[in-house]
């Protein structure tokens, strides 16, 4: 199993390779002319105004809490379907139970409105 | 008649006919391990990069045979050297880095995204035994990998100094995090009729019956999720040409601007290699060899994702969302909650 890991985790090292790779081949060939007008901020051609790092808004904010809620139930989830067909019954009750919570938190989050996009 | 040929031209057989040449030559085992593990990654990198190029090609004359068009047909026979001639092209282009970018996120954001797209190739089932790394949590790996793209398309947006970017960054958050919760809820239906998050054992578990005909609502909803997921038309809130220019990609050129594209691509395919494993029999199939129906069914999953993209418009952003959390979570809890109650009443009566 170790062993299966390890292959991985070669890959991974060579997925990071290859990208610098292909930035390396290209930075052999291609031209370099810079102007100052090139580096600015693509704005459709109007010059942009005020800083783009803003404060963003709630929203976003708050779908990110949601998923991290279902995130984490989903975790147990994927370790009850592995062993729903040998627990039999056990399982089956549980099942009710887990997915009552998941609709819980969904009717909450819901209401609340934090479905919303405002 | 069927089996032996099947088995003659099988990946496992070629492997074993490599390895025994290899022993040949090589002082000791490890060695030939060794040699048979990076001739395995060389395979994948050059199906990433193939199947890229091919894609590309298919995707653009696909959409122009929709929308009564030719498509490209002036480089080489039928335009199939059109991307090829666009690689060359954007190898040769001028990397601009814009003013006030944030340097280091600006660099490593398509890296990343290339890593996780790379990463999920090693968990596929392309033929009997012909697997990477059959681990043992397969699909869970599949799933925490591929969620690691989220994280990429933030930076390249917040690192751009870019509004276009920025907003598309933000965009790309709040969807790829909305629809990888019905899309992981989709993938439950088919581990709790398998048992195990094995690929190879998803795979055998298809042997009678393929699991679209006992899962329908879960592959509806996973092809639906794993668009959204892949950043796809009509789900392309992210890169929505009319009103972002690119989204996170706006400000990169050249190479780096093709590597998110490779990963696009990447993600693409992935998204249909593991719809077919979990829900099309994966490579199993009468006569041809696996690898071969596995690149048939595959290609099929990949029309269906194009199809989707050069029909439908593109939802606005509160229409996106809540369709993610209103329709597809509370469809694919009822898909779950289906499955168990079936999976007993067929054991009751058994």
């Amino acid at each position: 199993m170790l062993h299966d890991y390890g292959h991985v985790g070669l890959l991974l090292v060579i997925a990071l390779v290859f990208p610098f790779i292909a930035i390396g081949a290209s930075y052999v060939i291609h031209p370099r002319r810079p102007s100052a007008e090139k580096s600015l901020p693509y704005e459709c051609g109007v010059d942009t105004v005020g800083s783009t790092w803003v404060q963003f808004r709630a929203s976003y904010f708050l779908y990110a809490l949601i998923f991290v809620v279902f995130d984490i139930e989903t975790i147990f989830l994927y370790l009850w379907a592995v062993e729903y067909q040998q627990m039999g019954l056990f399982a089956f009750i549980e099942m009710f139970v887990f997915l009552a919570i998941l609709v819980a938190g969904l009717i909450y989050a819901w209401k609340k409105g934090a479905l919303e996009w405002k | 008649m069927g089996k032996p040929m099947q088995e003659v031209t099988g990946l496992f057989t070629i492997a074993t006919v490599l390895r025994k040449l290899l022993n040949q030559y090589l002082p000791n085992p490890q060695w030939v391990d060794m040699v048979i593990t990076l001739v395995n990654i060389g395979a994948i990198f050059t199906l990433i990069s193939l199947s890229a190029v091919v894609l590309v090609y298919v995707e653009r004359k696909v959409s122009a045979y929709m929308q009564m068009r030719v498509g490209p047909n002036r480089v080489g026979p039928w335009g199939t050297l059109q991307t090829v001639a666009d690689m060359i092209k954007l190898m040769s282009k001028e990397d601009i880095m814009p003013d006030g970018a944030d340097k280091w996120l600006w660099i490593l954001a398509p890296v990343l995204l290339f890593i996780p797209a790379a990463a999920v190739y090693a968990i596929f089932p392309f033929d009997h035994q012909a697997i990477f790394a059959d681990l043992n949590i397969g699909i869970f790996y599949f799933i925490a990998v591929s969620s690691q793209a989220t994280l990429p398309f933030l930076m390249a947006g917040w690192a751009s100094n870019s509004k276009y970017a920025l907003v598309g960054g933000m965009r790309t958050v709040a969807q790829m995090l909305s629809y990888e919760i019905p899309l992981v809820f989709s993938i439950l239906g088919v581990i709790m009729l398998t048992g195990s998050l094995r690929m190879s054992d998803i795979v055998a578990a298809q042997q009678q019956v393929w699991f679209v005909a006992v899962q329908p609502l879960a592959f509806v909803i996973f092809v639906i999720a794993a668009t959204a997921e892949s950043n796809r038309a009509p789900f392309d809130l992210v890169e929505s040409e009319s009103e972002l220019v690119a989204g996170p990609f706006t400000e990169y050129s050249g190479m780096r601007w093709a590597l998110f594209f490779l990963a696009e691509y990447a993600n693409l395919f992935a998204a249909s290699a593991i719809g077919v494993t979990l829900f099309l029999g994966g490579w199993q199939g009468p006569w041809l060899p696996g690898w071969l129906w596995f690149m048939l069914k595959t290609a099929l999953m990949i029309f269906i994702f194009m199809w989707l993209r050069w029909t439908f418009p593109r939802p606005r952003v509160d229409q996106l969302m809540a369709f993610g959390w209103k329709v597809l979570l509370p469809l694919a809890l009822v898909n779950v909650l289906i499955t168990g109650i079936g999976m007993q009443t067929v054991k009751y009566f058994r």
